[in-house]
């Protein structure tokens, strides 16, 4: 029998970077808030000590901070023709676990999405035709980039971001992003120091007339307070962002930027170690009562609330609904149905590998989010019509890392193995470097998020299953970036090309990226949308969702940025309308 | 007769905001004496008691000072509780130890106590027994503590030092009276009474409180009124960080502290004359320990520290010139890079960073090289720790005290 708790005004499921950010604001507005959370309590000095940090097998090879299969685990299938099987490990993506979420072991990049992202439906329907765009299920997201401007802003100040402004107020500044939505201010702190290898990669791109900036990186290039007074301190490049926690106090997350502020709110309390359940709705269906969840020990708790908030990873977003019986689930047959809609992913087939001879790129000097990058084939900031696609792709040229266990380009033809690869190895440590490709990734009506028929978690609900492979679209998008690669490579005259492209099949195994996105879109139309432009659920009007599940398309960028700016905004949203006026904020 | 309501109104209008200033006056009193840092337990309700001091002499739990009758004060009168305050002896007439700091409260006004006292009169009485304290023979004799008043307790009001500014008095007064510094900055003799030398620091609890005279570079020599303001404030400054029992004082005493008050104590700190102790000479630069310690600094230090030991502001506290590293005693270093330590957390920076554990990492002697270096870097000059220093501390915060 689940322990009925004294209500409070705020709920949260899940402790991340939406969940920090709405707790922040809203007890800012004076309202009670507990955040339940899954996984564990952390925190950087004993969490992420500084001596045992950059420990390579324990956290990158083993995972340690990510989500286990064994609390959670997902089936997996290219379409609906497959049957879809629980994985053995993540592994194409790694979702978060513990108070922080993936906000703790990101990389740091802190993007805006392009305007057009926002509304890609009526942009690339209006540019290209109708007829362009009709294998894909493109929705506008009911919320403008210029709308989002300040919230942004607001995540970029939260988090110190280094970078550079490249559209001032509609100024285009040289050697920033001239192809970004105009920015009101510019970034809190300068841009990182380039490493030798972006530095060739400007110079390369500048001479084919493209337009390379640094990209916006949570790593910071020097100590910052931020507008909660919270101070973080300068970045080391030690290498060691991605899968790590920070132990400088140098990288944006929710540790380094709101906790110490939250956790002294007296109105803030947080659970860890405690797993959301289900929501509980009122008979009528149009309200939720409360979350029933279930700590450590296994007891069970109901704790009543005004306000739901679920800020868990997307996809565990989605679960919740589908389990809780919210919204309409989708289904690909018909077309018909919001929650589980327009699930897309990040295109990420498309690469190149250089090696030189006689340099010192010295790959050990890094930061997750140091790159040099362009936004020339990003998006829709090319044109398309001569082309065979839509989307783009932000190619970037960094070093996040050189890490020994992770980190040993070979030239072509080495053995997997043995003397020959380690001589190769030593050979090429100094003298590789790699461009990517982040392509887009449009929604069609074959990929989707549902409840899996079979397999079930050690609580008895069903697993979340997904269904995807790249549309074919993005695939051609993915070999227009390959074409890109190969020139600029050249260009740049190594002494050995490889250059990867994209094929169909996703598989689950092999890391790709953590940016699983949509299956609760925003959107204008309750529809083809499970949440309203506020992240308002369209059928439980005291429920709000969070994160990446409500982008309707995800973009040549990591999500983060975007996220942190939904975030601010439903946070605004609650605050000046909803808590006037409980009730849907839209009209269905 | 209207006019005579209205004139009883007023008056009782005046009477009950008279009564609300001095009880928030008196809070500001409870503030100033950190009544609160002792009197809540960890975890526990504000002024219901129960928190374990460590002494030399056993440990003591601290009692119940809310206005419950059975278990707290409630059955006091003002004139119970100005006895207990200024001169250690309780209702019932058993003396109390100088755990309580009577021996600089004594210092205190009347109209300070008065306020105090109206203060606690509106704190919630909490229900809640605390336990015998557990001193070692003979110390558990409270009617001993009668002869130690007579030897060592005298009880005084404060008197302002005449060709002094009344600044400079207000500061004397807080740092004496109910600011009770002394009680950890100053030594303490064999019997727990006050050393001849005021606030040239002191070990108790596992800590060693700094010294905190006009002394360069071991007390606030190097420091300007307003760093020691900044510090008292925020608890940070450009040369040091509250960490450990300082922490705490800063974020329930000094950080709510007015800032008038805060320069008082600065302006009076800054007037106290150093200890007089031979300044040690630095370690050579080509003594082995040194070589041994700056290659363990540059592997474990410098990417928070920096190489040139300045550290960065409000995260990682500079090392150069931070006198909380230059102190005779060394075991507040040994203690932190052993444990870890946590800065303080306050309104004007929250952020609260943590210094890692090294226990785990670093021996016994590769410790006591680090910190050789540490104390001898970057002009830094200090004697060398030892290995059986490290030894000691490592063993005692094992044994968890």
């Amino acid at each position: 029998m689940a322990k009925i708790l004294p209500r409070k005004d705020v709920v949260i499921m899940g402790l991340g970077w939406t969940g920090a950010i709405l707790a922040q604001e809203l007890t800012d507005a004076g309202l009670d808030v507990v955040a339940i959370e899954r996984g564990p309590w952390r925190d950087t000095a004993t969490d992420f000590n500084i001596g045992y940090m950059p420990d390579e097998l324990r956290f990158a090879v083993r995972k340690d901070l990510f989500l286990s299969p064994a609390q959670e685990a997902m089936t997996m299938r290219n379409s609906i023709s497959q049957t879809a099987m629980p994985m053995r490990d993540y592994g194409s993506f790694l979702p978060g676990n513990g108070v922080g979420g993936a906000g703790v072991h990101w990389n740091g990049f802190v993007w805006r999405f392009h305007p057009s992202d926002f509304a890609l439906k009526t942009q690339l329907t209006k540019r290209y035709g109708a007829r362009r765009v009709s294998e894909l299920q493109l929705e506008d997201w009911g919320v403008s980039y210029d709308e989002l401007e300040h919230c942004f802003d607001q995540f970029e100040y939260l988090t110190g971001t280094s970078g550079k402004a490249g559209n001032l107020n509609g100024q285009m500044i040289e050697g920033g992003n001239v192809l970004e939505g105009s920015r009101k201010r510019d970034y809190p702190t300068p841009p990182l120091k380039m490493p030798y290898a972006s530095t060739l990669f400007i110079e390369a791109a500048k001479n084919m007339g493209l337009h390379p900036f640094p990209a916006p990186a949570a790593n910071l290039s020097r100590p910052y307070v931020n507008p909660l007074g919270v101070s973080m301190g300068q970045c080391t490049y030690c290498g060691y962002c991605e899968r790590f926690g920070c132990a400088n106090y140098s990288k944006g997350t929710p540790q380094t930027t709101i906790l110490p502020v939250l956790m002294k709110k007296k109105n803030f309390e947080v659970r860890t170690e405690s797993e959301v359940l289900k929501i509980n709705l009122h008979p009528d269906g149009k309200t939720a009562r409360s979350v029933t969840y279930v700590d450590r020990a296994g007891q069970e708790y109901e704790q009543p609330g005004a306000i739901i908030l679920l800020c868990g990873y997307g996809l565990m977003n989605v679960r919740m609904m589908l389990l809780s019986g919210i919204g309409h689930p989708y289904d690909p047959a018909s077309g018909e149905g919001a929650v589980g809609r327009n699930y897309c992913y990040q295109t990420q087939g498309a690469g190149a590998r250089l090696i030189f001879e006689g340099k010192h790129f010295n790959p050990f000097i890094g930061t997750g989010a140091l790159s040099a990058t362009i936004d020339d084939f990003n998006g829709d900031a090319f044109d398309h019509s001569k082309l065979d696609f839509v989307g783009g792709a932000g190619i970037s040229c960094g070093s996040s890392n050189g890490r020994p266990i992770g980190y040993h380009p070979t030239p072509r033809g080495t053995p997997r193995w043995g003397s020959k690869w380690k001589k190769a190895v030593a050979e090429t440590y100094q003298n590789s470097l790699g461009i990517g490709a982040q392509g887009s990734s449009y929604p069609v009506r074959g990929n989707y998020l549902d409840l899996d028929p079979t397999y079930k978690d050690r609580f008895g609900r069903p697993l979340l299953r997904v269904t995807f492979d790249f549309p074919d679209n993005d695939i051609r998008m993915a070999n227009y970036m390959s074409d890109q690669l190969e020139k600029i490579g050249r260009s740049m005259n190594p002494k050995e090309l490889t250059v990867s492209r994209a094929s169909k099949g996703w598989n689950s195994v092999p890391y790709q990226t953590t940016h699983n996105t949509g299956g609760a879109t925003m959107g204008a139309n309750p529809k083809t949308s499970a949440i309203n432009r506020y992240s308002q659920s369209w059928d439980v009007s005291n429920l709000f969702v969070l994160g990446a599940s409500a982008f309707q398309n995800n973009a040549g960028k990591n999500p983060t940025g975007t996220v942190g700016a939904l975030a601010y905004w439903t946070a605004e949203a609650i605050r000046d309308r909803y808590l006037k006026k409980p009730g849907a904020l839209v009209p269905a | 007769m209207k006019g005579v309501l209205a004139a009883l109104l007023l008056s009782t209008l005046a009477g009950a905001a008279q009564a609300q200033d001095q009880m928030s006056a008196g809070r500001y009193q409870a503030i100033l004496g950190d009544c609160q840092g002792c009197h809540t337990a960890p975890g526990g309700k504000p002024f219901a008691g129960g928190l374990v001091l460590e002494t030399p002499f056993g440990n003591m739990t601290v009692p119940n000072i809310t206005q419950d009758r059975a278990t707290g004060i409630g059955g006091w009168s003002e004139t119970d509780f100005r006895r207990a305050v200024r001169e250690g002896v309780a209702q019932d007439g058993t003396r109390l130890y100088p755990a309580m700091p009577y021996p600089a409260y004594t210092r205190m006004s009347d109209a300070d106590l008065a306020s105090l006292w109206a203060y606690l009169k509106t704190v919630t009485p909490v229900h809640h027994a605390v336990e015998a304290d557990h001193l070692r023979f003979p110390f558990n004799i409270r009617a001993l503590m009668a002869g130690w008043d007579w030897l060592y307790f005298k009880p005084e009001r404060f008197a302002p030092t005449e060709g002094k500014t009344a600044e400079w008095n207000r500061g004397a007064y807080l740092v004496n009276g109910p600011g009770h510094c002394g009680a950890c900055h100053t030594a303490k003799t064999l019997f727990g009474a006050d050393g001849p030398v005021a606030l040239t620091g002191a070990s108790l609890q596992g800590w060693f409180a700094p010294e905190i005279t006009d002394a360069k570079p071991r007390g606030v020599g190097g420091w300007s009124a307003d760093d020691i303001v900044a510090y008292l404030k925020s608890g940070w400054n450009s040369h040091a960080v509250a960490s450990g029992p300082m922490a705490d004082v800063v974020e329930r005493s000094t950080a709510q502290m007015t800032d008038g008050d805060l320069k008082a104590v600065a302006i009076y700190l800054k007037d106290q004359p150093a200890a007089q102790k031979p300044s040690s000479a630095a370690v050579a630069a080509n003594d082995p320990a040194m070589a041994d310690g700056k290659v363990l600094f540059q592997n474990n230090c410098v990417a928070c520290h920096g190489a040139n030991g300045k550290g960065e502001a409000l995260m990682f506290p500079p090392l150069a010139g931070n006198p909380v590293l230059l102190q005779s005693s060394p075991e507040n270093l040994i203690r932190v890079v052993l444990a870890g330590a946590r800065a303080v957390s306050t309104p004007a920076a929250p952020t609260g960073p943590s210094m890692p554990s090294f226990a785990w990492k670093l021996n016994d002697a590769q410790l006591a090289d680090l910190l050789t270096y540490v104390r001898n870097s970057w002009s830094n000059q200090a004697t060398p720790v030892s290995a059986d220093m490290v030894a000691k501390i490592r063993t005692s915060l094992k044994s968890g005290s």
